[in-house]
């Protein structure tokens, strides 16, 4: 058996250090991770995804623990993937998610794993769409992102998540501009975290004033919940709305929504491989360069470049 | 597209200290050489060590004590680390610990024990020397 291959079954069985070395291979897209997606990918498609943004301090690692811990006494199993941003400056990263989350950390039914974005746009890593998978494959059956929460519009999340949860919170200052950006769309529900402090319910207020601005698709209207998640006040609650929203996506949205995952993935496989093949094909040529050279001296513009470069490219393979 | 691989660190502490100034030190410095650095918190028992170890397949763990009782959590931490099938990764340890327990410590398969006022910089080559090279 090949390291992908035992490490495929492994997953599949469950066993713990099998997931995360998958992960770690899928991080690194080293050679065996595409061989390792292809073996695991007819065993997804199990768990349901639950993608949390909001911007940094409203508490999504707070809420994701007590989250888990309602999951637990329902007897489901839980994968967690909170993505921390990595520096553009020294590449390095402080995942510090956990700290919320270390008391579920011996909990066999709970896999954690901290991700560094690794420079990929959007609030997610480049990895986290496969983590997920693996997760799914090895069995667990509530699977929840925590996206970065840098404040930018973190909208990739919903190539991953079947239900997400957008968290904002009272006392963040201008974030509710953040949260107008892009962000409301991609709102499943709505938690307005740290219920507790006062200004809770101006923030619900203010969702509600921008959701009516955009009300387009009825058949589910996104609520607006309030958490704590300290003490876990709201959290039953919330996943009461999460269960809702999983059956409604069985019925009405749900057939829609999976073929549109199926078509984004495709393309951007698609996309990645024809780019990479044209580029590697550039390079070994010696050509890529000279391209690049011409581009800077303005004797070529990049989209005619690029029109050439396709076309010879097809020319060839016909 | 072949991704780089990262060094994963994961900075720990066990034990009732109630601040971790230090670790948090050390963890930004590893993160600003490069590294991944996972930090899980005060009062990490060795169990969560070594399953937080195991989740985030790190290279590297750093435990940090102030409080003495290194002498029973560190040989715990090791031998948990072992039935786990964790011997790879390399384990170093920061803090106060007395000179005449370094020998014993070590002996658990601790790699290295750092005193108080370390430069980071010593830190972060030692690292970079002695991560354990994986496929
Ligand atoms: N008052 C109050 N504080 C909270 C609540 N939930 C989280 N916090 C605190 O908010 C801070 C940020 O929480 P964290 O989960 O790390 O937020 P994240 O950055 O969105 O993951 C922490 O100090 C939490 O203890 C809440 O419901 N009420
Ligand atoms: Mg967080």
């Amino acid at each position: 058996m090949t390291n992908a291959e035992e490490i495929a079954h492994g997953v599949l069985a469950g066993d713990r250090r099998s997931i995360a070395k998958a992960i770690t291979i899928i991080e690194n897209n080293t050679v065996e991770a595409k061989k390792l997606i292809a073996s695991i990918y007819p065993q997804t498609g199990k768990a349901h995804i639950i993608g949390l943004t909001g911007p940094s301090g409203s508490g999504k690692s707070t809420l994701i623990e007590k989250i888990v811990r309602e999951y637990r006494r329902k007897g489901k199993t839980v994968g967690v993937i909170a993505v921390d941003p990595t520096s553009p400056f020294t590449g390095g990263a402080f995942l510090g998610d956990r700290i919320r989350m270390q008391e579920l950390s011996t909990d066999e039914g709970v896999f954690i794993r901290s991700m560094a974005t690794r420079h990929y746009p959007g609030g997610i890593a480049k990895a986290t769409k496969d983590a997920v998978k693996i997760l799914d494959a090895a069995g667990k059956d509530v699977i929840i992102v925590e996206t970065v929460g840098a404040g930018q519009s973190e909208v990739e999340i919903i190539k991953v998540s079947q239900t997400t949860v957008v968290i904002h919170a009272p006392g963040l200052g201008d974030e509710i501009q953040a949260i107008k950006a892009g962000i409301m769309e991609i709102a499943d529900i709505f938690a307005v975290n740290k219920a507790d402090r006062e200004n809770a319910d101006k923030a619900v207020m203010d969702i509600q004033a921008i959701l009516q601005l955009n009300n387009k698709e009825a058949a589910w209207k996104p609520p607006i919940l309030k958490t704590m998640a300290l003490s876990g006040e709201g959290v039953p609650k919330l996943i009461e709305k999460i269960e809702e929203h999983k059956r409604f996506l069985e019925k009405e949205l749900g057939q829609k929504r999976i073929l549109g995952k199926a078509e984004t993935e495709l393309i951007e496989a698609i996309k990645e491989k024809v780019t990479s093949s044209i580029i590697d094909e550039l390079k070994r040529g010696g050509k890529y360069n000279e391209l690049l050279k011409k581009i800077i001296d303005r004797e070529i513009d990049p989209n005619t470049a690029a029109d050439k470069v396709v076309r010879e490219k097809f020319k060839k393979a016909e | 597209m072949q991704g780089e691989r990262k060094i994963r660190v994961l900075i720990a502490k066990p034990g009732l200290d109630s601040h971790d100034r230090g670790a948090k030190v050390v963890a930004r410095a590893l993160r600003d050489a490069g590294m991944e650095v996972i930090y899980t918190g005060l009062r990490q028992t060795p169990e969560q060590i070594a399953e937080t170890a195991l989740q985030e397949d790190v290279d590297v763990i750093g435990l940090s004590i102030l409080s003495g009782a290194h002498k029973a959590l560190f040989p715990r931490i090791m031998q948990l680390l072992e039935e786990k099938g964790l011997s790879d990764i390399m384990v170093f340890a920061g803090g106060i610990i007395p000179e005449e327990d370094i020998t014993e410590m070590k002996k658990t398969g601790i790699k290295e024990i750092f005193g108080p006022g370390t430069p980071t910089d010593t830190i972060i080559q030692y690292v970079l020397n002695n991560v354990p090279k994986r496929t």
